[in-house]
């Protein structure tokens, strides 16, 4: 019954949010500060993960290569799927759900505790449009940080076979080029623009309408967090199923 | 003016408002007054419309505020100026964007304008200083004045203040008392303060509304209390000696 309840204050949330919008001189300067904070601030953990985790799936494909029937450029492509398909759009979302989402979360559901959106409101602002809309266009930016990410996963994959001799880096590159399908970076970034939407609306959600005091804050945003990845996941197998699917 | 009628308020199964009906009128400091926990945040919260109430209604110069649609509540609250009991400042801005954040949502001023009326509201708070700290900077008692700022800036129809002078010294206390009175009779504001503060109601309680048990125990003024003879009031208002021996002198003063 709470979770019917809760499913449809998510909606009303979502169209509430569109109404009566704040001043465009005010909302230009909120989405560039959520663009710096939830953006750029991600840059350099997605850019991390990203490298390291290719140069893994390279290690693992050619190490579990050992029948010599098997070309050697199979790691390439390997790696251009598990990175493009899954880890930069799925897995690294996942990740952003702990370190965006929780941010969010917490600086909202601070603002609940402190009464700050109560003063919002008594100011006659639409506080859903004023504090989630500008975080939600802030994520439309999103995929460009997860093209990076799948960049860096390939490089990573490279510099791997440079340093670790899996295979050589021409064999590499002719595996990243074998068998490319253009619709499986549509399908990857459509993916994106989901999840980025579901990062900035699902823990804005748990912040804003949360009850008590700093300590539910914390637990907020760890449920936040769990639902924020639960529904990823989830979109991830019927988005899946639903483009790639026959 | 904000008529009350027989107002209501639960949480779950304990009934906090239990049928208030009074008057609060223009151009006049009204006072409530009770104990902690008598349910003054909670009257002010109903008339902000920040809590729903089951019962009764509240208008605001005629306009019935359960019946405006969403974005009428929020032309009203424009209007509004607000001083929560815990200040309730945007601490992602400094003291002077605090203030200044009605005007650059409500208004075409300019950059300068802006600045201008905000010095002046700081000033008028006692803060001349205070512009670049961020809100965790400030003592609890500059954090009040800074909210009592950031709800004068915009010249509201109406300003409620919960418990504005809590947390300051009794010398600035007066000052800010002045200052709400002061503003309210010049520009004709509807002013409602929640206060347990002696000192203000003698001063400036033009109206004051006694809670007690979430009903209306005793109405009446600065001039009234003095003689009322209603002993829930007397019991609380002048549960002092000092305050005995005032009542006392006042009284024999004007007899
Ligand atoms: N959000 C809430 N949920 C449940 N009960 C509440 C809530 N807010 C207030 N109450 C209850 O309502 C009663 C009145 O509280 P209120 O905050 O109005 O007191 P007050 O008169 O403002 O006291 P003080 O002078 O200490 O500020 C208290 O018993 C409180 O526990
Ligand atoms: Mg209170």
């Amino acid at each position: 019954m709470t979770y019917l309840h809760n499913i449809g204050l998510y909606f009303l949330m979502i169209k509430e949010m569109f109404r009566k919008p704040t001043k465009w001189s005010v909302m230009k300067h909120l989405i560039f500060k959520d663009i710096d904070d939830l953006i750029i601030g991600s840059l350099g953990i997605i850019a991390f993960i990203s490298f390291f985790v290719g140069g893994v799936i390279t290690i693992q494909t050619a190490l579990n290569i050992s029948n010599p029937l098997i070309p050697k450029y199979l790691v390439g492509f390997a790696t251009r799927q598990s990175v493009i398909l899954e880890f930069a759009p799925t897995f690294t979302s996942v990740i952003m759900a702990g370190k965006v989402g929780s941010f969010i979360t917490s600086s909202i559901g601070t603002m609940r505790v402190t009464e700050q959106i109560d003063a919002l409101e008594v100011m006659g602002i639409n506080s859903l449009n004023y504090l989630v809309f500008p975080k939600t266009i802030a994520l439309m930016l999103y995929p460009f940080a997860i093209a990076i990410g799948m960049f860096l996963g390939i490089l990573g994959g490279m510099a791997a076979c440079y340093f670790g001799g899996y295979t050589s880096i021409d064999d590499y590159i002719i595996g990243l080029q074998t068998d490319f399908i253009p619709f499986h970076i549509i399908y990857s970034f459509l993916k994106t623009f989901v999840f980025a939407f579901v990062l900035a609306t699902i823990p804005s959600f748990h912040g804003y309408y949360m009850k008590g005091g700093a300590l539910e804050v914390g637990k907020a945003s760890t449920t936040s967090f769990v639902w924020t990845a639960v529904v990823i996941i989830l979109l991830n197998y019927i988005l899946t199923d639903m483009l790639l699917g026959s | 003016m904000i008529i009350v009628d027989d107002l209501h308020k639960s949480f779950g199964d304990t009934h906090i408002l239990k049928g208030i009906t009074t008057s609060f009128e223009k151009g006049k400091t009204n006072l409530i007054i009770g104990q902690s926990g008598s349910g003054k945040t909670v009257f002010l919260k109903c008339l902000l419309g920040l809590f729903e109430y089951e019962g009764g209604s509240i208008s605001y110069d005629g306009k019935n505020f359960n019946q405006l649609s969403e974005d009428e509540k929020r032309d009203l609250r424009a209007d509004i100026g607000m001083v929560f009991q815990g200040s309730a400042l945007f601490d992602s801005m400094t003291i002077a964007e605090n203030v200044m954040f009605p005007l650059r949502m409500f208004t075409t001023q300019s950059k300068s304008e802006m600045k201008d009326r905000v010095d002046f509201v700081l000033n008028r708070v006692n803060l001349e200083n205070a512009h670049h700290k961020m809100p965790s900077e400030a003592s609890g008692g500059m954090q009040k004045r800074v909210a009592i700022a950031r709800a004068i800036v915009n010249n509201p129809k109406y300003l409620f203040c919960d418990e504005p002078n809590s947390g300051l010294d009794p010398k600035t206390a007066i000052v800010i008392d002045n200052l709400i009175q002061e503003i309210t009779a010049e520009y004709q504001i509807t002013t409602v303060i929640n206060s347990h503060d002696m000192n203000s109601v003698m001063e400036i309680g033009e109206k004051i509304v006694f809670l007690k048990d979430g009903l209306k125990a005793w109405e009446g003024s600065n001039k009234t209390i003095f003689r009322t003879d209603n002993e829930v009031v007397t019991d609380f208002v002048y549960s002092s000696n000092l305050f005995k021996k005032v009542r006392k002198m006042y009284l024999d003063e004007n007899q």
